[in-house]
């Protein structure tokens, strides 16, 4: 079977435009999620290392169970449960906004939040106890001492793990497509429908994700070894 | 709440039309999380030991294989043996045969990584004296050091396993009957219990997962002490 390679296709012209709003809505759901997700797992977090036993148990089972069940079956919960369970008028004013945008962004963030509370939960253990009771020991009230003391030493050792949840995230916001998002998987499968040239167009989507990974893992990498070395 | 819809759906979830049909729903996702993990540990294993080698034109390929893969979205993997299977080979593969060669190329790269931290993690004086002893580099690789790294590797496994069986979902988008697309088939017949169905899936995922999650843990727990009681 012969194929003619038509590469001018996917990026120039409209499908070239069509690749860059996926890539710009990729972007936009990252960014958002990314943001959400990680006030979201320290909030969870903290409720973890709580003494308050509602908080923990919600916590535990916050983090298991987003953790162990498929990022697909979430976005279509967020989706397509919202109907059961809010009332008929905001489905009604839900699904005239961006809705889809919407889920697909809680979806995210609540998913990577359960593993981003599990990161810095063991970057807390990574801190001597002590400095906690210290804290304490000094006047901070709890929240305090984690705002101040604990979160900040916290942060710093778990950035490894913390970039490779990030590079996660927009790997997996590709799910998105599936509840109809536009972003650059989306586009890309788009194009191979129109016009069957599904070779360029999934090599120019890999491509730009895999620039994506490439970037952000170099610049946080470089950024790491700065702070690291400042802290000694 | 439809709570009925799941209850008369219950069979066509946990193992599909099967036997009058094809095998489908979470027997399908779990068949295929273990084939997955067995081709893609035998891959990863290649991967990871040609990554380690001191020879470029082993090391650089597999660098390359792991970057690659490890920067791509598994979805992407996935069209990209879906869609060009027709263009390289002539002929289009079904939708389980590529979600599964994506999954297991897909996840080698992964398992690439956790055998090289592995082997790295041992004492070098392992390989050394291994290679004193008269053993070639192949030999020392496997009679000494992949048994021991394999060993602590156990746990990353089991976490990838875990893994593993969540992306199986992904064999939905190119039509494969794996639970997720009995889900959705059941919901678009239905549509009136797409929170109950999801729910349920969730929970159908979340047990097998968590049985995993937690035979992990006591794996980690217990390798730790056979190490501590080593020292």
């Amino acid at each position: 079977m012969a194929y003619q390679f038509d590469w001018s296709l996917v990026v120039s012209g409209q499908y070239g435009d069509w690749i860059v709003d996926g890539l710009v809505t990729t972007l936009k759901v990252s960014a958002i999620s990314t943001v959400f997700s990680l006030a979201l797992g320290t909030l969870v977090c903290v409720m973890r290392m709580s003494r308050v036993r509602p908080l923990v148990w919600f916590s535990l089972a916050f983090t298991e169970f987003f953790r162990n069940t498929p990022l697909l079956v979430q976005i279509f919960f967020w989706y397509f449960g919202s109907a059961a369970v809010l009332p008929e008028s905001w489905n009604q004013w839900l699904y005239k906004q961006d809705f889809e945008f919407a889920a697909g962004v809680i979806a995210l963030t609540v998913y990577t939040a359960a593993f981003i509370a599990e990161d810095l939960r063991s970057g807390i253990f990574a801190i001597p106890k002590t400095q906690l009771e210290a804290s304490r020991a000094c006047g901070l009230s709890f929240m305090q001492a984690m705002g101040y003391v604990i979160l900040p030493q916290a942060f710093r050792i778990i950035i490894p793990p913390l970039i490779s949840q990030f590079l996660n995230l927009i790997k997996n916001s590709s799910l998105v497509m599936t509840i109809g998002v536009m972003d650059l998987t989306y586009m890309a499968r788009q194009i191979e429908s129109y016009t069957f040239h599904g070779f360029e167009s999934f090599t120019v989507a890999t491509l730009i994700y895999l620039a994506i990974s490439l970037v952000v893992s170099a610049t946080i990498q470089v950024y790491n070894t700065r702070v690291l070395r400042m802290g000694r | 709440m439809h709570w009925d819809v799941v209850w008369n759906n219950l069979d066509y979830f946990l193992w599909g039309a099967f036997p009058k049909g094809p095998i489908g729903g979470l027997a399908l996702s779990i068949l295929m999380a273990l084939g997955g993990i067995f081709g893609a540990f035998w891959l990863g294993l290649l991967v990871g030991v040609m990554r380690l080698s001191k020879k470029a034109w082993l090391r650089i390929p597999a660098l390359a294989y792991i970057e690659v893969i490890r920067g791509t979205p598994l979805l992407m993997v996935i069209f990209w043996f879906y869609f060009l299977a027709p263009v390289l080979l002539g002929k289009s593969l079904p939708g389980d045969q590529s979600a599964m060669i994506a999954l297991i190329v897909f996840t080698s790269a992964y398992v690439a990584e956790i055998v090289r931290a592995g082997v790295l993690s041992l004492p070098k004086g392992q390989m050394e004296a291994a290679r004193g002893s008269g053993l070639s580099h192949t030999q020392t690789m496997i009679h000494v050091i992949l048994p021991q790294a394999l060993f602590n590797m156990i746990p990353s496994f089991v976490n990838q396993f875990v893994s593993l069986t969540k992306d199986t979902s992904l064999g939905f988008i190119i039509g494969v009957g794996e639970l997720m697309k009995m889900a959705t088939q059941v919901n678009n017949r239905t549509m009136n219990a797409p929170a109950e169905i999801f729910i349920t899936i969730a929970v159908l995922y979340f047990v097998v997962c968590f049985v995993l999650t937690e035979a992990s843990r006591r794996l980690e727990a217990k390798i730790n002490r056979y190490q501590a009681r080593g020292r």
